[in-house]
């Protein structure tokens, strides 16, 4: 993906979180959280998933107490993203302190997406910036605006990231470890989802490294 | 929902995200360990598409979610632009929820 590919990228994914974002700001308005309090959550906690959970529950009469725990297993993932991460997020600690608040699937996707690491970083950045802009913003007119938004599903918004992580992931997943550990991991959650709390199947993919580095271990081992 | 609840939810995400580059940071690593973190992120965005797709809240479903992944694979197959995979992906699931 060359440079200006990669900003043109960042751009959209951010416009279509934003999207989303507009979707969120409506759901904790209407859960009976206040504009600030909708709008702390997407600067202090952005990650999507997380935030539409704890609005969910609490807009559906929950606890409080009952709104975290899914919320942090949703978060979780991002604990996944951020060790992945570690090769490609360089610099001194205060601006990898700074540089770890965008660690969000999209940052994560676009990062994964660049063969070099100099690159990889830009992408992280671009794309974190992005989406945290546009999240953000999002929020804040969903928020005041209410319940005048349609929902984005009818525009198919929600179709559209397993179609940007399918595209950022596909041309990077060519070896067998990846590949391997790619289909452990997507089909475990897959076959994870009606027995475990949200958030888990996700996490529990992780698992798929283990084949995928066995993978490896045999190719490094086996005569060129 | 209280003001304390919103801070030590973002407090908590936030060492879920710091904790890979803030504890495992700077230091130098072996190399195939090196390899097993990067690898990490591959299975879990991999679930994530199939998980984005057919979750219906505790069970598997197929709705215009699918037909859409099916033409984004087709689109990514084909070596389309990013934004024509997103885009293609998005109409289908819109197309398919106007007639249905």
């Amino acid at each position: 993906m060359n440079s200006g590919a990669v900003r043109g990228n960042a751009l959209a994914i951010g416009l279509a979180t934003g999207a989303y974002g507009v979707s969120y700001g409506v759901l904790g308005v209407a859960a009976g959280l206040s504009v600030a309090k909708t709008c702390a959550m997407s600067l202090l906690v952005f990650t999507g998933a997380s935030q539409f959970a704890v609005v969910g529950v609490v807009g559906a009469g929950g606890s409080v107490a009952a709104a975290l725990a899914p919320a942090l297993l949703l978060a979780a993932r991002n604990a996944l993203y951020g060790l992945s991460l570690v090769p490609v997020l360089r610099g001194r600690f205060a601006s990898r302190a700074a540089q770890s608040q965008l660690i969000i699937d999209e940052s994560t996707a676009m990062a994964r997406a660049q063969a070099e690491p100099v690159a990889s970083h830009r992408a992280f950045l671009l794309t974190g910036l992005s989406v945290f802009l546009f999240w953000n913003l999002g929020t804040l007119a969903g928020a005041l605006l209410g319940g005048s938004i349609g929902d984005p599903r009818r525009l198919g918004l929600d179709a559209m990231f397993p179609a940007a992580f399918l595209a950022l992931l596909a041309p990077q997943t060519t070896g067998p470890a990846a590949r391997i550990a790619a289909i452990c991991g997507a089909l475990l959650a897959l076959a994870l989802v009606p027995f475990v709390p949200v958030g888990v199947p996700i996490l529990a993919a992780g698992v798929g490294v283990v084949p995928g580095v066995r993978a490896m271990r045999r190719a490094a081992k086996a005569p060129a | 929902m209280s003001w304390a609840a919103i801070l030590g939810l973002g407090a908590a995400a936030y060492a879920l995200k710091a904790l890979g580059p803030l504890v495992v940071g700077r230091r130098a690593l072996p190399a195939d360990l090196t390899q097993v973190l990067e690898l990490i992120a591959v299975p879990v965005l991999a679930a994530l598409i199939l998980v984005q797709t057919f979750d219906g809240g505790r069970r598997l479903v197929i709705d215009a979610r699918a037909p859409a992944l099916c033409v984004a694979a087709l689109l990514v197959w084909r070596r389309a632009p990013f934004l024509v995979v997103v885009l293609g992906a998005a109409a289908t699931a819109a197309l398919v929820r106007a007639v249905t």
